[in-house]
């Protein structure tokens, strides 16, 4: 065990450092000018030249790549086109408001998508189970776009239940801007977890020990609930922790349309400015993240299912 | 796992009986109504994109008229947008511009996730390691950092969103694949093949390829639903196709600011054609993957 556990970090090196080639020919090589985009048409000569020295641009290629590299093993990535801030610092500033959002978010989607797909495999090929089907189907056929849109229409703006947006950092107050975006999250996600789930619980209904299990002359319940969930925790597990790195940047809509300043909003307005070192930044620390992440669901669900071998 | 010995028996009786595993899905998919009827919907849209692209359909979609924000009328269905242009009209050319994101990623992305899985699965050794790990490099950047990072790099325009999504989706089509050459390249019909003298090349690309060639299929009908959602997203981000063009993304990006003014029409237009084009997609999709599995097959 871990020796295997050394040997994949060991594996992370060559990946990282993959990322950290591929974001450096995205931005600097394919990219083009950054100049030009920071300085808009109206540089003269002289000024793009100063500008191109100041930001390291005349250098060669493999120099500059060094040079990144440098800001990745560091976490120093130098400051903000747009607002001139340390962009470390505000990497740390927007951790905050998004783990905020998205740890209870994803929690109250999973616990609510494992209550309801054992309810669905419970009541399997009854009404219920056809019409929550259809419910979750028609669900992930609407865009993110369109829930937020309507969500914060409806419950915020027309009924005043919520802040229409903004975000208060204060440990309590925060929760009120934070419920409505929350609420989205859980809907938009739900639909699609509960579907995926419920094909991984129905998939061990038919094994062997299934049988042996009612044969025995437990309920149905406790067949569920201690056997067969048991065993689909392997492919349930996988699926989470794959979400777990979106959990940094996949607020990214509902951060930026509530106006929350955590990461995902950080990258909007980074988009939208063309803020270059911002996103080279959160390129990479989004990949070492879910490099990371893909890591501990591997671990996690060697520990779960005893068959996984280590090879 | 969980069918017998006498299951296996019977697959092979079928098999042997002279019903190729094509015929066989398509006799399965004709029993699944479901999928019939979402295969038809699939290629009405596929008809109306094809007529507002030859201009039959909608061709009044960027006529400016006089009347801004006029609500769902007899004349206009889903009423016009703030220049007064038919949103129905939009909406149609919508279909286009969707179907053709869903089908120029796919060409960008089914050959390279074909032809690195098959190489990697079939050769095996250094060239596998290179391509797992190129693969790992890919996929480990999250999707829309890839794709900001890309349309960063090439601009705003609906090439930049063929190609930027087309070049971050193929890598769970290239796993997939190169599972399936491992298994498959050391099986009979293969090494028969190579027995009477096949190129690696015709043993991989006639021989193999038709074998997984469900898998690409199946993997298309996914690809379209993710690049219609994602597209919607990058028109958002300010990402996706150009202002004027009219895509459902740029139509429900719009309507965050008609919302509040009572301009409803925009998004339930767009959002409706979404909706029946990816419920569509899934349930075809669905049907599509039980009838092309062989796991499946006698159930």
């Amino acid at each position: 065990m871990l020796a295997y556990v050394a040997r994949r970090l060991l594996y992370l090196i060559p990946v990282i450092f993959g990322v950290t080639i591929l974001t450096f020919v995205l931005f600097n090589v394919v990219g083009g000018d950054p100049v030009y985009q920071k300085m808009g048409k109206h540089g003269s000569e002289a000024e793009i030249k100063i500008l191109r020295h100041e930001l390291g641009l005349d250098r060669p290629l493999p120099e500059q790549y060094l040079f990144y590299l440098k800001q990745c093993v560091t976490f120093n990535f130098g400051r903000s086109w747009a607002t001139n801030q340390n962009i470390t610092d505000m990497l740390t500033a927007g951790i905050g408001p998004s783990m905020s959002l998205s740890i209870p978010a994803f929690f109250i989607t999973i616990v609510l998508s494992i209550l309801l797909s054992i309810l669905i495999v419970f009541f399997r090929n009854g009404l219920m189970d056809k019409l929550l089907q259809v419910f979750c189907i028609a669900g992930t056929c609407i865009s993110v776009l369109v829930y937020v849109i309507l969500g914060q229409y409806f419950f915020a703006y027309k009924w005043g239940m919520f802040p229409i947006s903004g975000y208060d950092s204060g440990w309590d107050s925060r929760w009120q801007f934070l419920a409505l975006p929350m609420i989205i999250w859980v809907a938009v996600s739900i639909g699609y977890e509960v579907l995926l789930y419920r094909s991984a619980i129905l998939e061990e209904v038919f094994q062997d020990y299934v049988r042996t299990a009612r044969a025995k002359g437990l309920t149905e319940k406790v067949v569920l609930l201690k056997h067969v969930l048991k065993n689909s925790l392997t492919p349930i597990i996988t699926s989470i922790m794959m979400e777990v790195p979106l959990l940094i940047t996949g607020a990214l809509v509902l951060e930026a349309f509530f106006g929350i300043p955590g990461l995902g909003g950080m990258i909007y307005q980074a988009v939208a400015n063309s803020d270059f070192p911002v996103i080279k930044a959160m390129t990479f620390i989004g990949s070492v993240l879910f490099v990371l992440a893909n890591l501990a669901s591997d671990l996690l669900v060697s520990l779960v299912d005893p068959r996984v071998e280590f090879n | 796992m969980s069918t017998g010995t006498t299951a296996t028996v019977e697959q092979n009786q079928v098999s042997s009986a002279g019903v190729s595993l094509w015929s066989d899905a398509y006799r399965r998919f004709k029993k699944n109504k479901l999928g019939v009827v979402c295969f038809f919907i699939i290629c009405g849209y596929v008809a109306i994109a094809l007529l507002t692209w030859l201009g039959l359909l909608g061709a009044d979609f960027s006529v400016n008229g006089p009347d801004s924000y006029a609500a769902p009328s007899s004349s206009h269905w889903f009423g016009t947008d703030i220049f007064g242009r038919d949103v129905f009209a939009r909406g149609l050319h919508g279909t286009r511009i969707a179907l053709s994101i869903g089908l120029a990623t796919s060409f960008i992305a089914i050959p390279i996730g074909v032809t690195l899985g098959a190489i990697a699965g079939y050769f095996g050794g250094l060239v596998d390691d290179f391509i797992v790990w190129f693969y790992n490099v890919v996929e480990s950047i999250p999707d829309i950092l890839k794709i900001i990072a890309l349309g960063y790099a090439m601009g705003r325009g609906i090439s930049t969103v063929y190609i930027s999504i087309g070049l971050t989706t193929w890598v769970s089509l290239c796993k997939l694949i190169r599972t399936e050459f491992m298994k498959h390249k050391r099986r009979d019909y293969v090494q028969s093949a190579m027995a009477i003298g096949a190129s690696h090349k015709r043993r991989m690309f006639l021989h193999i390829l038709p074998n997984v060639f469900h898998i690409i299929l199946v993997n298309l009908s996914v690809r379209f639903i993710t690049a219609i959602k994602m597209e919607v997203v990058l028109s958002y981000l300010g990402l996706g196709v150009e202002p004027g063009q009219p895509s459902w993304g740029i139509m429900i990006d719009d309507a965050k600011l008609e919302m509040a003014r009572g301009v409803w029409w925009g998004l339930t237009c767009a959002s409706i054609f979404m909706f029946f084009l990816i419920l569509a997609f899934t349930l075809f999709n669905d049907a599509l993957r039980e009838a092309l599995d062989p796991k499946l097959r006698n159930k």
